[in-house]
């Protein structure tokens, strides 16, 4: 293979269709052909189209083709669809493992699913490599293309070869006028008050306006690959954190995955007043609309590094009302309201009476978090706490069982010991019932008064220390599509041969706005055109 | 001016595969798992039902059954009987059994230890903490740790059998 040299006397490096110096067409295909050329990245030899001998080479090729971009892209999302048929493994909605659940919930097409490795699609390798395959070929596509078509526009000269002229999609020619010069000049300064650049070279002229649109896409991609990277990061030990905890009021617990810890002193539900309204939103009696949802923390730091488990010696380091929209931050950690439990039960109020009277002998509490062994209820009367079922139910084998450790139904199993039963005398405790063992008849009785309640937040716990570098990403892709849509690159060139003036234009996109432009500067200088689009309705892929 | 191209072509995508090699190595091929097999069991403090400090690593010199559970979870239940009849096996060959409740109050696991006549050491959970940092997912997640506070197996489900115990509890009997 070889260079090609041009009637011009230009060599240009193999690859190249349209020559370097002068743009005649040179390319094997449309060298002999009077058809508008092709003007995609000048006609110059880009690497991808011209090489492929070394692995380098054929590797870069590979990631340098926007049609296999365009499969890796539709396989991408057709694998995604595919992760929605089935629950992920993390959305499993009961406690088992996935070689068990997706087989008994789905049957053989589950079994597959699994087997596939469907269940952890999203985070599985070839998942992954595919993206960012297509990150590759981001920047690569970039590159390949950035390059030739950036030195091609830089060192592009005034004069060209008629031929590159005449097959242009805008040209036209006409016989030099009895006062040329003097109406190119005219020319010149019309377009130099549209804004356009001109260089000039004898009686040839080219004028150029907003080349910088045509690097809009690339910058739209190094915004893309900024923000690709900025995802990477996160897999960076320490610096993405997704974690949740639920915290009672009052209650202090550990933020997950890091030395922090985290008390609700209250967590409220604020609605708005019927007149805060406008307008009647048609609310029925007892309906209430939401205005704000609180959680009072303050965050604490574990000084005390210690074995795990052991006491926790904390440090206030901030406090903060946590809203929606309004995380408490500290550092890099962020908590922000996401759950609510108002109005969960806390403790059981009770009070010991005698089951034929009703005379009451004694009040206690249940905490249902942390109830006791027993309850001495005066001197002689003692209630202890036998069984504690916090979410009851009754299992397959009908067993009193518990369906997990949060007291949704709690479920007692009590003994009242006292100078009258020294035994003791059983009895089930649920909420708002009791239930005396079968045929015995009980001495005692129990009252309920209202039980405590108390409020349970939810705390979405987050850690992103990778999300400035993602908005930046976003904000330099916005100014890449701001670029490239909003302007485009014209040129027009005239150039005068013996006595043909060559007049022809080119541009990106919006090739009636050039025509017109190229038409009504024209007239001006009294050297009226017509101008043929060559190829109106678009250019043909 | 060829051969300078191809370097900068091969440079380029070297530094991309490198990025994207440590990125999936850091992602997949790195076992994020916190307590791995051959390494050492996190150490831990938590009270025991009895109200005792119990200390992983002054179990060292036995082997260690170390048993996530909660009193909710059926397979948890259905392996109790085997891990009782291991434990009375194996107890007076250097192996015990600790069984680790997750986040329950004393009562309830009281009377369950009652109901299933249970009589190795139950260790009390009630913040989770350690069952955070084991990073446990579905239980009954159980480990067996050698003498030396090395972890042999990590059996995650179950009902485990009681032969299935017993062929682990070889692992770290010590010798």
């Amino acid at each position: 293979m070889e260079n090609v040299k041009c009637e011009c006397g230009h060599v240009s490096p193999i690859g190249t269709v349209l020559c370097e110096a002068c743009g005649n067409p040179i390319g094997k295909e449309i060298k002999d052909e009077s058809s508008v050329i092709d003007m995609r990245y000048e006609g110059v030899a880009r690497r991808s189209q011209t090489f492929n001998k070394t692995i380098v080479d054929k590797v870069w090729n590979f990631f340098a083709s926007v049609k296999i971009a365009v499969y890796m892209i539709v396989i991408a999302l057709l694998a995604s669809v595919l992760g929605t048929v089935f629950p992920q493994e993390m959305y499993i909605p009961v406690l088992k493992p996935a070689s068990v659940y997706y087989e008994e919930a789905y049957g053989l097409l589950g079994e597959i699913y699994y087997l596939l490795g469907f269940h952890n699609l999203y985070t599985s390798w070839w998942y992954v490599s595919l993206l960012l395959a297509i990150g590759i070929s981001l920047v690569v596509c970039s590159i390949d293309r950035v390059v030739p078509l950036y030195k091609a526009l830089n060192k592009q000269r005034v004069k060209h070869s008629t031929n590159f002229l005449v097959r242009q999609r805008l040209a036209t020619t006409l016989p030099v006028t009895d006062n040329w010069e003097p109406q190119l000049g005219r020319v010149e300064e019309l377009l130099k008050k549209r804004r356009y650049r001109i260089r000039r070279e004898g009686d040839s002229l080219l004028a150029e306006k907003s080349r910088f649109s045509r690097w809009g896409p690339y910058i739209n991609h190094i915004g893309l690959i900024i923000f690709l990277i900025g995802c990477l990061f996160r897999l960076i030990p320490g610096w993405y954190l997704d974690q949740y905890v639920w915290v009672r009021d009052g209650e202090t617990k550990k933020v997950p995955e890091t030395e922090y810890y985290v008390k609700s002193e209250g967590f409220s539900v604020e609605y708005y007043d019927k007149d805060e309204f406008v307008d009647d939103i048609g609310l029925e009696e007892g309906m209430q609309v939401i205005k704000t949802y609180r959680t009072k923390a303050v965050l604490y730091e574990n000084v005390n590094e210690g074995l795990p488990g052991s006491e926790p010696k904390l440090e206030e380091v901030t406090r903060h009302d946590i809203l929606v929209n309004h995380p408490l931050e500290y550092k890099d950690l962020q908590l922000f309201q996401s759950g609510q439990k108002p109005n969960s039960l806390a403790a059981l109020n009770m009070s010991l009476v005698t089951e034929k009277t009703g005379e009451q002998i004694g009040t206690f509490k249940i905490d249902l978090f942390e109830p006791k062994d027993a309850y001495q209820i005066n001197d002689q009367t003692r209630v202890e706490v036998l069984e504690y079922y916090p979410d009851f139910e009754l299992n397959k084998e009908k067993k009193p069982s518990t369906k997990s450790s949060t007291p949704n139904n709690p479920a007692f199993i009590l003994n009242v010991v006292s100078p009258e039963v020294p035994q003791g005398e059983k009895v089930w405790l649920f909420l708002g019932s009791y239930l005396p063992a079968p045929g015995v008849e009980n001495i005692y009785g129990f009252n309920f008064a209202m039980p405590d309640l108390t409020n349970i937040t939810g705390l979405m716990v987050r850690k992103d220390k990778s999300l400035p570098l993602i908005y930046f990403g976003c904000f330099i892709s916005m100014i890449g599509l701001v670029m490239g849509f909003y302007w485009q690159h014209r040129r027009i060139w005239i150039q005068t041969e013996k006595d043909v003036i060559y007049l022809a234009g080119h541009t990106n996109k919006n090739w009636f706005g050039l025509k017109n432009e190229m038409e009504s500067v024209m007239k001006k200088a009294d050297i009226p055109v017509n101008l043929v689009d060559k190829e109106k309705g678009g250019k043909p892929s | 001016m060829k051969r300078s191209r191809t370097v900068i072509r091969a440079a380029i995508l070297a530094v991309i595969f490198l990025g994207i090699a440590v990125a999936v190595y850091n992602a997949f091929i790195k076992d994020k798992t916190v307590v791995q097999v051959d390494h050492e069991a996190p150490d831990f403090v938590l009270p025991t039902l009895q109200g005792d400090q119990f200390q992983l690593s002054e179990q060292r010199g036995k082997g260690v059954v170390l048993n996530f559970w909660g009193t909710w979870c059926e397979p948890c239940k259905d392996e109790m009987p085997a891990l009782e009849k291991v434990y009375q096996d194996f107890k007076d060959q250097g192996v015990t059994v600790i069984a680790l409740n997750i986040g329950e109050t004393d009562v309830s696991v009281k009377s369950f230890r009652e109901q299933y006549d249970l009589t190795f050491p139950i260790v009390m959970d009630q913040k989770k903490e350690i069952t955070q940092l084991y990073g446990i997912g579905p239980i009954p997640t159980t480990y067996f740790i050698d003498q030396h506070g090395i972890v042999k197996k990590i059996v995650i489900g179950g009902p485990m059998s009681e032969q299935s115990i017993t062929d682990n509890v070889m692992l770290i009997k010590p010798e």
